[in-house]
């Protein structure tokens, strides 16, 4: 499969979506009435958590199907996902505690499930590359993190389910709330910024997997082209290592 | 923005600027990458003309060879 194809015109898609995604946000979504201006945070902040969130159960089933199947490009496919997911929640984390600062007046509150859930995902997801690297054999270290992505996915409903059942409602609702959720001019750009921020990780994922592939063939076609001495032993990786084939 | 409302510009702007800012990171470390393939594969193109030239001299050796 070539991970490369059609990739300038999704990032352009990608590019025009987010644009006009925050440009309704800011220009089209009406003023909050509670929180003013400061709201318009929560156009890049939940889209983004709620990719990041996606990106975890998107690696989870790459997971379940590299432990059904043993083919090396499912364990990839799970490794970039979950590294691109780490990417993007340091940005959730980071721009929560922007607006939990402009909100509430502090960078972190311990006693927000939501928060401390979200940090519980990350933190557990974080250790998923030293736990790759911790592994030397390359089959081993792809099947045991397969099983780890799996049960860490199972973790990420966790989170959905916390912003509902929290109790102090201190983090903003969203959706579907007593007082009916977010009126209709603010939905319309909220969407429009998730589809984009889908869109984004959609291409940054497709360009790193691209990036991978060009990577271990290069290595093999040097192999080809000067022999085995040519081509520095690859040492420990926290990389999947990938056949040529795939 | 109405006057009650408190003035949170900066905190907006920086809440966007950390999501342009990761980004852009992101995607010049991938061009980095991408400019060590491209000069990768120069070295394996230099190489493999390189291979093409010997071969071309073995085999025009071969003939002077046969010929004498």
């Amino acid at each position: 499969m070539l991970y490369g194809t059609r990739l300038r015109a999704l990032a352009i898609a990608t590019a025009v979506t987010l644009t006009a995604g925050f440009g309704l946000a800011f220009f089209y979504a009406p003023m909050d009435a509670d929180q003013g201006f400061m709201q318009k945070i929560f156009y890049v902040h939940v889209p983004m958590a709620i990719v990041t969130l996606g990106g975890f159960v998107f690696a989870g089933i790459m997971a379940i199907k590299h432990l059904r199947t043993r083919e090396a490009k499912y364990d990839l496919r799970a490794y970039v996902a979950i590294h691109l997911s780490l990417v993007l929640g340091a940005g959730v984390l980071i721009t929560g505690s922007i607006w939990a600062k402009a909100s509430w007046g502090h960078w972190w509150v311990w006693e927000e499930p939501t928060l401390v859930s979200y940090l519980v995902v990350f933190l557990l997801y974080a250790t998923y590359q030293p736990l790759r690297f911790s592994i030397e054999d390359p089959e081993r270290q792809a099947r045991y993190a397969s099983v780890f992505a799996v049960i860490a996915g199972a973790f990420v409903p966790l989170n959905f389910l916390a912003v509902r059942l929290a109790e102090t409602y201190t983090h903003p609702r969203v959706f579907a709330t007593s007082d009916g959720g977010l009126p209709a001019k603010m939905q319309f750009p909220f969407l429009v910024c998730l589809i984009g921020m889908a869109a984004l990780f959609v291409t940054l994922w497709k360009y790193e997997m691209a990036s991978k592939h060009t990577s271990s063939q290069l290595r093999s076609l040097r192999r080809k082209l000067a022999g085995d001495d040519a081509v520095a032993p690859q040492g420990r990786s926290a990389a999947p290592s990938l056949g040529t084939s795939s | 923005m109405t006057d009650a409302l408190p003035d949170n510009t900066g905190y907006v702007a920086a809440a966007y600027l950390v999501f342009f800012a990761l980004v852009l990171i992101y995607v010049i470390i991938m061009a980095a990458k991408l400019q060590r393939f491209e000069r990768e594969l120069s070295e394996l193109n230099d190489l493999a003309d390189e291979r093409l030239l010997a071969d071309d001299r073995d085999s025009a050796d071969d003939f002077e060879a046969v010929r004498r």
